[in-house]
């Protein structure tokens, strides 16, 4: 298997907030998590990318635990992208650079094609990259920092959310992106959260469902998550 | 008894003391509220003082090494508790962080200072541990890192909390954890050295220190005083440096794990 985790729990002022959740992800696979808000399905991404501390619980990355060492590398294969996402002040492309000074991803050569090609993939033009970080929209936020993301070229990528804040069009512009992403390697994945069934239906091709920090159904579609959230 | 000092009797300090009504005059004109604060603040500065005098009065008679030892080591403590009172975002173990800086750094510059600078256990009839020297020395040294430390602790750890989401998004993409802090680190290194680099470049100029007013008013010879004080700066900007820097990477281990995860949990705020 990919990557898996078995039996993370947290728990938090005395309550559990991740109840023993295990999962799989197989290469190739878009996996969808939809339930409840306070479920615990960001609290499942940020543990999986081994952000957040859990009280129990492994995560193995190609069959291999994780080790404390690994942890940077690990993430740097594995990605979270959280629902808000950070960006730093200057422009787009300054934004795009930024992860470039890590040195998991140094690079001595820049290649400004790939953003280009991933914005353009997004709607946006060259000119885009030039546009100040301050005066993108929340929409267009969450297009940088999957543009940065995808443009690392992790093998897989956690994303909770990721198309929230977009406008219906450029929602399908980014769901075919990541789409795509996934497609274009088989050594890919994606985990992917969403609070709408409908486009966890086109993009996703395992769906689970979580509530109150639980996995309550496995590979089977999710019942009443539209009604119960906005 | 030093025959070029004037010698003041307690009339004459009430004579200053009393001056307090001017400050307390312009906070009720004003209604500034302070007026409680500022006579408990009166209050306390003539008792700490005497009290402090008495006490200095006391080891300098009693001339044993482990009464100055015990009184530097209660400088010591008294200086980690003040240094974090400022600091808004605080973690679990931030005094003992600050004592540990503080006083590593403070104590190794001052034996620098006594030892290899002054070379007090070379001259004749001083002991190594001479609270003349020592006691001044080290409270001077404290003093200034109080002030490093907890300008750049509150600096790095409100940073951090500020920024915790871009905190993150570094270690996300897979910055370790140094890599995730370093930014806020230095600058909270920077914060922590302003007063000492402020005060490095107008002494002389604008102020007169502490230090070298006193040896002045005491009649020592001005180019002594200016020789001391040139000591003792750069004593206080080592102490500053080094204690900031070793607060600051105490609390970096404390606020990010082995596994490069940002505990920002541990970070409260406290009113």
């Amino acid at each position: 298997m990919f990557l898996t985790a078995r039996n993370l729990t947290l728990q938090i002022n005395g309550k559990r907030l991740l109840d023993g959740v295990s999962l799989d992800l197989a290469a190739g696979e878009r996996l969808g998590i939809c339930g409840p808000s306070g479920g615990g399905k960001t609290l499942l991404l940020r543990s999986v990318s081994l952000l957040q501390p859990c009280d129990e619980g492994e995560v193995r990355w190609l069959g291999e635990p994780v080790t404390a060492g690994h942890t940077p590398h690990y993430r740097s294969q594995v990605m979270y992208l959280p629902q808000r996402p950070a960006l730093w002040l200057g422009t787009v492309e300054e934004n795009l650079r930024k992860p470039l000074e890590l040195s998991a991803h140094h690079r001595d050569h820049v290649e400004r094609a790939p953003w280009i090609e991933l914005l353009g993939r997004l709607g946006r033009e060259e000119s885009f990259l030039r546009q100040s970080a301050d005066d993108l929209s929340g929409g267009e936020r969450q297009m940088v920092a999957l543009v940065r993301a995808l443009a690392l070229a992790p093998r897989v990528l956690l994303l909770d959310e990721p198309t929230a804040a977009m406008d219906p069009a450029t929602e399908a512009k980014a769901e075919a992106a990541i789409k795509a992403w996934v497609d274009e390697d088989p050594a890919r994945a994606c985990v992917c959260i969403s609070h709408d069934r409908r486009w966890l239906d086109h993009f996703a091709t395992r769906i689970t469902e979580m509530r109150a920090g639980r996995i309550v159904s496995q590979d089977t579609a999710c019942q009443g998550v539209d009604a119960e959230t906005p | 008894m030093n025959p070029n000092i004037i010698e003041l009797d307690w009339t004459q300090v009430a004579l200053a003391v009393a001056l307090v009504a001017v400050v307390v005059g312009v906070s009720l004109a004003l209604s500034l509220g302070l007026t409680r604060s500022l006579l408990i603040a009166s209050v306390r500065t003539v008792l700490q003082l005497t009290l402090i005098g008495f006490v200095l009065t006391w080891v300098f008679s009693a001339d044993r090494w482990y009464v100055v030892i015990g009184i530097l080591l209660v400088m010591t403590l008294v200086t980690g508790q003040a240094a974090v009172s400022r600091i808004k975002r605080r973690y679990r173990g931030v005094t003992l962080d600050a004592m540990l800086a503080m006083g590593t750094t403070a104590w190794l510059m001052g034996a620098y200072g006594v030892f290899v600078v002054i070379q007090l256990h070379e001259q004749e009839g001083a002991r190594w541990y001479d609270p003349q020297y020592t006691i001044p020395l080290l409270g001077m040294l404290l003093g200034n890192v109080v002030n490093g430390v907890s300008l750049g602790m509150n600096r790095f750890t409100s940073g951090l909390y500020e920024r915790r989401d871009q905190v993150e998004a570094i270690l996300a993409m897979g910055g370790t954890r140094w890599e995730a802090a370093r930014d806020t680190l230095c600058e909270g290194v920077a914060a922590g050295l302003t007063p000492i680099l402020n005060a490095m470049t107008i002494v002389g100029l604008v102020s007169l220190p502490g230090m070298m007013t006193g040896q002045l008013l005491a009649g020592a010879d001005p180019l002594q005083a200016v020789a001391y004080q040139i000591v003792i700066m750069f004593l206080i900007a080592v102490t500053a440096t080094l204690g900031t820097l070793g607060a600051l990477l105490l609390a970096y281990r404390r606020l990010f794990n082995e596994r490069s995860q940002f505990l920002v949990e541990k970070l409260r705020r406290l009113a």
